[in-house]
This record gives structure tokens, sequence and C-alpha cells, in this order.
């Protein structure tokens, strides 16, 4: 519900990265997302391709990385993906857990073309 | 080529979220950011607590809305120093809206600052504002599911209160299976069970929440 916001943040750093590289035009830019951080990809392509008209991120593709929410279990440590209603460990029925990973929302890479491409 | 860049998408947000928290510890103000769905009793449940301490604290509260005053009306009519912030289109307050607030008040000994979230259990989560608490306001007609379904706004909260518990016995709702929920991901989270109309739960809250400001202001006379 909020990309309009996530992607003038994303726009910034993207271009704060070409000037402070003096990079002309960024071809594509590897994002990792957890599936618990809530954007919807298709939303944030639309408001980069309006929001990045006339910057070196201009018509840049974006790639979203998704990854899936894993929760280890606190009681044997087994590491699995939420697939039923509740947060029971699959393995032991432990009741406790953690969150592994899921919540992911950042830059990884950007690919650039350079004179040499 | 590739070049890597590992910069969090959010980091302008998180950057002035930090700068908030500073302005806040040196003005002695302990932030609550209350996240909640809509209706589950954000503005009444800030109303009876103030009620309750403000003999002790001094209360604040930015007022997060897509559109009206109308919650600020009402702490306004209560005497309670009041900012209201309308997003328009957006579904949360970011440390952004906050900072600009901040020159609104004035500041005494003991505060305590409510910042009343737009209604929504999803995005208020992903942005932080400089707070010293994250409450979670759950209540009984919302359903036993919410833990499940929204594990985001759970897993960054210091404790949740269940609202409505008047109404307990009328609605379908499972209390071991929202307990359950929420000590899965958090096994000593404070859970508050309290009713806004019949005001049952609000001491043990409240001795909490006092706690947690002495806890953060150890140099209080209070």
């Amino acid at each position: 519900m909020h990309e309009l916001s996530v992607t003038e943040g994303l726009i910034k750093i993207i271009v704060d990265e070409a000037e402070k590289r003096n990079i002309r035009k960024i071809s594509r830019i590897n994002l990792v997302i957890g599936d618990l951080a809530s954007i919807v990809d298709d939303s944030v392509q639309f408001y980069y391709d309006i929001l990045s008209k006339g910057t070196a991120a201009e018509g840049a593709v974006l790639f979203f990385k998704r990854v899936a929410p894993a929760f280890a279990c606190q009681q044997c440590h087994a590491v699995f993906e939420k697939k039923s209603y509740g947060y029971r460990c699959p393995e032991c029925g432990g009741k406790s857990i953690i969150l592994e990973k899921g919540q992911e929302f950042y830059i990884e890479s950007i690919e650039v073309e350079t004179d040499e491409d | 080529m590739k070049i890597d860049v590992r910069r969090n998408i959010l980091e302008a947000n998180q950057e002035l979220a930090l700068q908030n928290r500073e302005f806040f510890q040196k003005n002695k103000v302990l932030v609550v950011n209350i996240m909640a769905a809509p209706g589950a009793g954000k503005t009444s449940t800030i109303l009876k607590t103030v009620d309750l301490l403000r003999k002790k604290l001094r209360f604040l509260v930015i007022e997060g809305d897509i559109a009206s005053r109308i919650d600020a009306e009402k702490m306004e009519s209560r005497g309670i120093p009041v900012v209201q912030i309308n997003t328009g289109h957006m579904c949360h307050l970011d440390a952004n809206m906050i900072k600009g607030a901040l020159s609104k008040f004035t500041y005494g000994a003991d505060n305590i600052l409510f910042i009343e979230n737009v209604g929504n259990l999803v995005c208020p989560a992903e942005f932080s504002l400089g707070e010293g608490l994250n409450i979670v306001i759950s209540s009984v007609p919302e359903g036993h599911d919410k833990p499940y379904k929204y594990p985001g706004v759970y897993l960054k909260a210091d404790a949740v209160i269940l609202n409505k518990m008047d109404t307990l016995g009328s609605i379908d709702f499972e209390k071991d299976s929202f307990y359950e929920g929420i000590k899965a991901l958090h096994a000593d989270l404070p859970i508050f069970e309290v009713s806004c109309k019949t005001g049952e739960g609000f001491t043990e809250w409240g001795e909490w929440l006092l706690g947690k400001y002495r806890e953060n202001f150890p140099q209080t006379m209070l």
C-alpha cells in the first residue's frame, strides 16, 4: 500500500549510487524482498517507470528476489516454512519459533552499462 | 558490470527515525507507537491511559489519520496537547512526518508521547518513527487469527493490548489460539487484557507503562 514512498526512496538511493560512481545508465536493479515486507512488485515497477524518468535509472529493469519466510523452532532447531495456519514446528510440535528470514528489504546490486560494454 | 550496493530501501526513514529518537531522549519523552486495525480502540485506550496516569506524567499525542480531525478533537476536549497529521493517500506515518510535528509541542519533566498510527496492521510495522515502545492493540471482535495473518506487526511489538474483553462471551474468540500465535513469535511478550468500556485491566497496563518510563529515564523523580 506504500509503494509510492518506497519507490521514491529506492530511486533516491539509485541516483545517489550513480552519481557517486559516475554512472550514466543503470540497466538493472536487483532487489531482495522478504515476503513479510508488504509491497507489491508490479506496483513498485509502475511507480518506478514514472519516477525514474530523466534520471540515470530510467528504463532499468527491477528484479525482485523474493524470500519466503522461514522460522526456526526453538526446541529442536528445525527450520521450516510456514505452510499451515499455526506456528507449531512440523518436526517436533514446538510452540516457540524465531523468524529466520522473510523481512529482507534491500538493494543487493545494480547493473550498469559502461563505455567498455 | 554488476556493482554491490547492499543498502536498505528504507534507509532515509531509518536515519530520520534515529534523529527523532535522539531528540526524544534529550527531551525525556517516552514515545509509544500505537498500531492497530481501524476500530480496535486506539483512541479510547490512549484516553483511558491518560486519565489513569496524568497526575504522574505529561501526555502528548500525535494523531495519524488518512483524513479528519475526529480523534484530535477528542484529545483537545480533554486538554491533551495534540498534533493531527493527515496522511492523505499514505497508509502509515513515517519518521519525516513525526519530525515535522516535534516542534509543535512543549515538553515538561516527564513526557509520554502517544503516536496513534494510521489504522492498519500492515504498513505501520515497516516504518520506524523514533519510538521507544511499539504497542499493538488487538480487540476481541477482530478474531483470534490476527497474530497468524499479520506476523510483521506482532514481531515488532513490545507489548500487546487485547481490548474489548467485555465482549468475550458474545463473540467467537479463541483466546488460547490468540495467545499461542503471539507467544510463538515472542515467548515473553506481555499481553494486557483490557476493556475501555468497563476499565478492567488498565491498572496493570498503566503500571507496566510507568515502569517502562522509569526504565528509559532512570534519573526521573517518579
